[in-house]
């Protein structure tokens, strides 16, 4: 209990303080991990594999073309916090022929490798399935079907809107985040 | 407190300052947004809920005709009301007296609970509403807001349990709460399991025995699936009892030697039936975890079971396992009901289960054994190439049985011949009321998977499709209990059937399903439909019915969502056009003849 205690202290100390205005003397006094591990991926956010104890930043060449997604962690790339404190911030990694997507999401990827959040817009599954055939990710919960050559659009199932993208590029031949989501990363609890 | 004075003695003061302001600041910020109670704190309490009839053990066990106090109103499961003022010859002037939104969308499934006048409705979004029935007037409201990142595969409540002066709900994020009847306020709650691990709930809680039962969902996560029991006044848990045994435990001989039973499933996701003569509550279980048995090799007891628990103790007493190995997705969760039928001269003390798997199976209870009668298929099952006479025991065709690294076809298709949706029994008519979907097939994919906590554990993808020469899909189904014969059955040309039942002693079956948006009233003896009522929404709910100031009513909740949406949207791929979208948004409707 007592430690458990102390962590919600810290945390509500953090609040306190971006509500005060004093974010930064805090961030410096602070280990601030549970705050950036539950922050939304920001541009410049390295990406690492989902259980990699090393927490190596991913390049196009860890990620095979045309085949099941990896899943990922946003990792913010100054001190190294893996954003794995909220399963929201949970991405699926993709590498397809990029001759082959649409412009748009042709726009959000890098050298190929695409990325989405994991989470279903549904009701939060993890979009964990691949049909090899068909080349479209699947949510095995309630079997809604996305396009993630055009910008996971809902081919079927219950899912009421596109799996938001996080836009990547390369620096130094590594994926890093572009821009943030580009719709929040939410579902149906309702 | 003891941990903020860790921190205070190691902070400046300065920062104790700080601490202390922003504490308070953070708290007032965030309880009203935990629990949002709409009636004024100040106001009085309503004369209805003043004069509140308290709901005892007599009463639950014998409720008042004009009652409807659990979610099934007896501990039979019967879903029956004795009620006869609505008749098969007035029930063509049946009318809204009124309607209420419940602000929220997807899926309504929880029954209006109606206590000498006071109703209870649980809602999708964590809401329970407190209602008075002579006006519809909202008494109060109660919303407890979910953590944006809650595992929650299907956001619906399935009712509550009344019991004393309180209202018993099960939170969306695993956690069991107390309202106070009078307020609407939290009394108590209870954490039950870990949600970020996969564990979530959408079922009434029972009440029974002095205790409040849940249980939790999660077999598409690998959960390990149980029942747990709690003080009604504290919320202390009192038992817990696994539907997947640890090693050396009953059962745990029908697991592999490994650290599969950490995962087995065996969800359960709708309240249990009772029977007070031997203190026995029969609670079904899911799915296993991961969906392929074969990669959890063995019987997998108790998953897809009926399991009779005694109440004082915890203890399973009995159990029947229905597909042994489970690999289709056929939660057995729905509860067998408790019905006496006669088979020749003889009368059994029957528990009848209409399974997932399209098996009408008839049990007998007993202090603890259950033991097997007879099983028959209702909806076109190619799975079962028998059953054993003696034991229940399906001989399995591999042609139609899924497993890794295989694609496979079989039917009744994994949402089964009946999902969730309760029968009814009427003792009037002695028939059973089936909501069936016929002629649904569904293909398995599978492959192995891994787990992580709160993720997906199925290991597969499915496709649905109709079975050839289908013209329809679903059916209300009545079955004679006594003689173990259908009797009548009524097709919807056009829509699958997610419609809970309810009957009357007027001689009516009650039901929606459908996603033509219509409640739907039959003949009980002859299935003629006598009238129906385009609602807002679909109706998934389970309606129910009570007296008030000598009146009979009907209540239901119409709202669309959960899997009735997700087979509808699969239908629609399949026959584009053909299963459009049906509009969502929850309201309580209650009717009476004018």
């Amino acid at each position: 209990m007592g430690s458990f205690g102390e962590r919600v202290g810290r945390r509500a100390i953090l609040k306190a303080g971006i509500a005060l205005g004093i974010q930064l003397s805090l961030a410096r006094e602070s280990p601030g991990q549970q705050n950036g591990a539950s922050q939304r991926p920001r541009e410049g956010d390295l990406l690492v594999k989902v259980g990699d104890a090393t927490v190596t930043p991913l390049t196009p060449a860890d990620i095979p073309v045309g085949v099941k997604q990896t899943m990922a962690w946003p990792m913010d790339p100054m001190d190294k916090t893996v954003r794995n404190g909220s399963r929201l911030n949970r991405v699926l990694l993709l590498r397809l022929d990029p001759e082959k997507l649409s412009p748009e999401t042709k726009s959000r990827a890098a050298d190929g490798v695409l990325a989405y959040t994991a989470i279903c817009t549904h009701t939060g599954c993890e979009v964990t399935e691949w049909l090899a055939d068909e080349q479209l990710l699947v949510c095995p919960c309630h079997e809604s079907r996305f396009e993630p050559k055009d910008g996971a659009r809902v081919v079927d199932g219950p899912a009421p809107r596109n799996l938001p993208a996080l836009p990547l590029k390369l620096m130094d031949g590594t994926l890093v985040v572009a821009k943030p989501f580009t719709a929040s990363v939410a579902f149906e609890v309702q | 407190m003891k941990s903020n004075h860790k921190i205070l003695r190691s902070a400046t003061l300065a920062w104790a300052l700080t601490f202390l302001f922003t504490g308070a600041f953070t708290m007032a910020a965030q309880t009203p947004a935990a629990q949002t109670t709409l009636a004024q704190p100040s106001s009085p309490v309503p004369a209805v809920l003043q004069n509140y009839k308290r709901v005892t053990a007599e009463r639950l066990r014998n409720p008042e005709d004009g009652d409807w106090l659990m979610v099934r109103r007896t501990y039979n499961g019967w879903g029956y009301s004795p009620l006869f003022q609505i008749t098969t010859g007035n029930v063509e002037r049946l009318q809204p007296v009124w309607v209420l939104a419940t602000g929220v969308n997807n899926g309504h499934e929880a029954v209006p609970i109606v206590n000498d006048g006071v109703m209870f409705v649980a809602t999708p979004g964590n809401q329970v509403i407190a209602i008075d029935v002579r006006t519809g007037t909202i008494l109060w409201r109660y919303r407890k807001q979910l953590p944006d990142d809650v595992v929650l595969l299907h956001p619906t409540s399935r009712g509550v349990a009344l019991y004393g002066d309180k209202v018993f709900f099960a939170s969306g994020n695993a956690v069991l709460v107390a309202l106070d009847v009078k307020t609407g306020k939290e009394v108590w709650s209870t954490k039950v399991a870990e949600n970020q691990n996969g564990y979530y709930m959408s079922l009434a809680p029972l009440v029974a025995g002095g205790k409040v039962m849940v249980g939790a969902s999660g077999g598409e996560l690998g959960i390990r699936g149980f029942v747990a029991a709690f003080d009604p006044d504290t919320g202390k848990e009192l038992w817990r009892v696994y539907t997947v045994p640890a090693p050396g435990e009953p059962g745990s001989e029908t697991w592999p030697k490994g650290d599969q039973w950490k995962t087995g499933g065996g969800p359960v996701w709708v309240t249990g039936n009772y029977d007070p003569e031997t203190n026995l509550a029969f609670w079904g279980t899911g799915n296993g975890g991961p969906w392929m048995g074969d990669q959890r090799p063995g019987d997998n007891l108790f998953v897809a079971s009926t399991l009779a628990i005694d109440v004082a103790t915890g203890k399973i007493k009995g159990y029947h396992q229905y597909n042994p190995n489970e690999s289709w997705d056929w939660d057995e969760v729905s509860p067998p009901l408790l019905i006496d039928y006669k088979r020749g001269d003889r009368t059994i003390k029957g528990l009848i289960d209409v399974a997932r798997d399209g098996y009408l199976w008839f049990l007998e209870r007993t202090d603890g054994a259950i033991n097997f009668v007879e099983g028959e298929p209702y909806v076109k099952q190619n799975v079962f190439k028998s059953v054993d006479p003696q034991t229940g025991r399906p001989e399995v065709d591999p042609e139609h049985k899924p497993g890794t690294g295989k694609k496979i076809d079989f039917c009744p298709s994994h949402w089964g011949g009946k999902n969730w949706p309760p029968v009814a029994f009427s003792p009037t008519t002695r028939m059973l009321y089936i909501p069936a979907n016929e002629n649904l097939c569904a293909t398995i994919t599978a492959k192995e998977v891994e787990y992580s906590p709160g993720s997906p554990f199925t290991g597969a993808t499915s496709t649905l499709a109709l079975a050839p020469g289908a013209d329809h899909i679903g059916e209300v189904q009545a079955w004679d209990v006594d003689t173990g014969k259908r009797v009548w059955t009524h097709t919807y040309a056009k829509s699958p059937n997610w419609g809970p039942m309810l009957a009357t002693a007027g001689g009516l079956v009650f039901s929606g399903g459908t996603n033509d948006r219509k409640f739907h009233a039959f003949d009980a003896s002859t299935g003629q439909l006598l009238w129906e009522f385009p609602t807002n929404s679909g109706v998934i709910g389970q309606p129910s019915s009570f007296m008030v100031d000598g009146k009979q009513y009907i209540a239901v909740q119409s709202g669309w969502g959960i899997d009735s949406r997700a087979m509808e949207a699969r239908l629609n791929t399949l026959f584009p056009g053909e299963y459009p979208e049906v509009p969502e948004g929850g309201a309580i409707w209650v009717f009476a003849v004018k």
